[in-house]
């Protein structure tokens, strides 16, 4: 059992489009160690689902999916066969996605939905099984958790829906949890009270989780690394108190206008908005995608962009090698 | 669900009255039946005796409940035509008419749905472009053609087969396949669209995360969901098959019960022709009850609605 669970360099997500090639996810770089949670924010399209599911395999095969290395554990998941993914995917590594209403099938009860994944894979007997639904069904906050376990997704709220969908990744307990958006679709006032949950659960149980959000409350608290990506690109990322306490990149000073700061920032504070468009990544996407909504875009932002890191646990992407920041301090 | 197939089966009886009456008043719609029965060249005395013969004369209300209770038990009068009584009239003709229905139903779903699966497995694949020529063909070949050049090619110049009648189980492999052909295709394109639908909703991509094989979200996941509306389709097919497969039993010379209602029709046979519409339209009835009861058992939702 090596310490970090995950590895990613380079992954890289085309897709082809009408008029070409739609370069969503362009070469982005992290890793993840067993415990961790790394907190991936960017505003939406920036290719945060696309990576999410990449590493799962559950892309089609018209998208196309390259890296120089997407380890998880020493299996590389590009190249491992259909039948080593689904040994894995549900089992080891598993993913809670951004539409709770739609992501439950209709015609099964909660309760098969649940055990499925653990027959699957594990040699339990169906009573076990449902014990183990039983029991995490508790542990996600559902009372009478036993009579549930014949109900219907349409019989259940969204909010209820979704900690079933929590529920239902946990079964395996996997190593890895990815978490898409789980609480974007759900109402604002049980978005915070379930995000919670979830962070405490995969705590509790010691695994390694992605969380994809736009709670900057929440990755403030509870996030070990953060990742920002921009169109398709990971712009800045490192340990979470390094990212939050000196951002580098413009489009992170951008996104935390208000800095997040454990116990002083509000739980649900959005990200600060930027104005301006993102660029089209059908095409040759060259230079830093960022350049037509930065304040401090220069001529040279159009050609290769260099890698910056004041660490190795804090790197971005920016032709000011000193980041925006020191630009920042200077005009105050 | 219990609830639910109560609640359905008062619907299907109250539907079932309505069509009875229709079918009955049908006598009165075509004109006077004792003039019918008693022919061109009766006096008016003839007529009206007839009229009190058979009970024409009393109120329509009480001619209906005579006639609902006689049907009820069995006894749907006599052929004007063949002085027979109508029920064992109809009841042989109808056994043919009904095994002819079910083989061709089982063809036509045992073709079409696996074929409507794999076309939706993989879109614009080869098998897509073949399932899809079959049921274009399908559709555009006229039954009574394609019934013909099966005769020609099967039973006239290979001897497979033979060409007519009810005699063995081989006397119903082309009319089979001729009448199921003709349900295919609706049955085929509704299966595929419905597995393309069902396939690139979430709670699919939810159940491949959770490791299952592709096979299992095929038929387990995604067909469970995609053939509700094709079990709705495929009883009102089956209905269809019962009361409209005249063309085939006729080239095949299966004295069914299509060509019965077709004969009697044609020669005012009004009793054989109400039996046989009632019969028909209780089929229609007891097909769709069903359909609603197995999508009621595959759909949870439809069980509370
Ligand atoms: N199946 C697809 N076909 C075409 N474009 C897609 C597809 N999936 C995602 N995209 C595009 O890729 C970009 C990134 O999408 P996504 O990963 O969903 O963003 P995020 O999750 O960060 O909001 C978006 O511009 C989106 O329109
Ligand atoms: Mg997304």
């Amino acid at each position: 059992m090596s310490e970090t669970i995950l590895n990613v360099k380079g992954l890289t997500i085309d897709i082809p489009v009408g008029g070409g090639t739609l370069h969503a996810v362009r070469g982005i770089d992290f890793d993840l160690k067993r415990g961790e949670v790394l907190c991936i924010v960017g505003e939406s399209g920036s290719g945060k689902s696309l990576t999410s599911l990449a590493l799962m395999g559950l892309l089609g095969k018209r998208i196309k999916v390259s890296a120089e290395q997407a380890d998880f554990d020493g299996t590389a998941l590009l190249q491992a066969s259909p039948r080593e993914m689904r040994s894995l995917r549900g089992a080891r590594m598993s993913m809670i996605f951004q539409e709770p209403m739609t992501s439950l099938n209709p015609a099964y009860t909660i309760g098969d939905q649940l055990m499925e994944a653990m027959l699957l894979h594990r040699q339990v007997s169906r009573a076990e099984a449902r014990a183990r639904a039983v029991d995490l069904l508790e542990k996600v906050g559902i009372t009478a958790a036993g009579s549930r376990l014949g109900q219907y997704p349409h019989q259940l709220s969204g909010g209820l829906r979704q900690r079933v969908m929590i529920a239902m990744a946990l079964m395996c307990e996997p190593e890895l949890i990815i978490a898409d958006e789980p609480t974007t679709a759900l109402d604002v006032t049980i978005q915070a009270q379930i995000l919670r949950l979830l962070v405490d659960l995969v705590r509790e149980m010691g695994m390694a989780m992605i969380l994809i959000t736009h709670d900057l409350g929440v990755v403030a608290r509870v996030a070990d690394k953060v990742a920002v990506m921009y169109a398709g690109e990971l712009v800045e990322t490192g340990a979470a108190a390094e990212v939050f306490g000196a951002p580098m990149h413009p489009y992170t000073r951008g996104l935390l206008r208000c800095i997040p700061q454990p116990g002083k920032t509000a739980r649900g504070a959005p990200l600060g908005t930027i104005p301006g468009i993102v660029p089209s990544l059908v095409g040759e996407v060259a230079g830093c995608v960022f350049r037509t909504r930065c304040d401090e875009a220069v001529e040279t932002c159009r050609g290769r962009i260099p890698r910056h890191g004041p660490g190795e646990t804090h790197s971005f992407r920016c032709v000011h090698e000193t980041g925006a920041k020191a630009t920042e301090k200077e005009r105050v | 669900m219990l609830q639910f197939i109560l609640r359905r089966l008062g619907l299907a009886l109250l539907v079932a009255f309505t069509v009875s009456f229709i079918s009955f008043s049908l006598l009165f719609l075509a004109g006077d039946p004792a003039a019918a029965l008693a022919g061109e060249t009766a006096s008016g005395e003839d007529i009206e005796a007839i009229r009190r013969v058979y009970g024409f004369d009393r109120p329509m209300l009480v001619q209906y409940g005579d006639w609902l209770f006689a049907a009820l038990r069995g006894d749907f009068g006599e052929s004007y035509y063949f002085k027979l009584p109508v029920a064992s009239l109809i009841a042989d003709r109808l056994s043919v008419t009904m095994l002819l229905g079910v083989c061709g139903i089982t063809f036509a779903l045992l073709t079409a749905v696996p074929l409507g699966v794999l076309a939706a497995m993989r879109p614009n694949s080869i098998i897509d472009r073949i399932a899809l020529f079959l049921s274009v063909a399908g559709q555009a070949l006229p039954s009574f053609w394609f019934g013909l050049i099966l005769i020609v090619l099967f039973a006239i110049q290979l001897r497979w087969l033979p060409v007519s009648g009810t005699a063995t189980w081989a006397h119903f492999v082309m009319p089979t396949i001729v009448l199921g052909y003709y349900a295919m295709p609706a049955i085929m394109r509704l299966t595929r669209a419905g597995m393309l639908e069902v396939l690139s909703s979430d709670y699919i991509r939810t159940a491949r995360a959770k490791g299952a094989s592709e096979l299992r979200v095929m038929f387990r996941h995604a067909l469970r969901n995609a053939i509700i509306p094709v079990v709705s389709l495929a009883a009102v097919q089956m209905g269809f098959m019962l009361g409209g497969s005249i063309v085939v039993e006729s080239i095949f010379a299966l004295h069914g019960a299509g060509f019965l209602a077709w004969e009697s029709i044609s020669r005012n046979d009004l009793p054989t022709v109400q039996a046989l519409i009632l019969i028909f339209s209780m089929f229609y009835i007891v097909f769709t009850f069903l359909a609603d009861v197995l999508n009621a058992w595959l759909d949870p939702r439809m069980r509370s609605s």
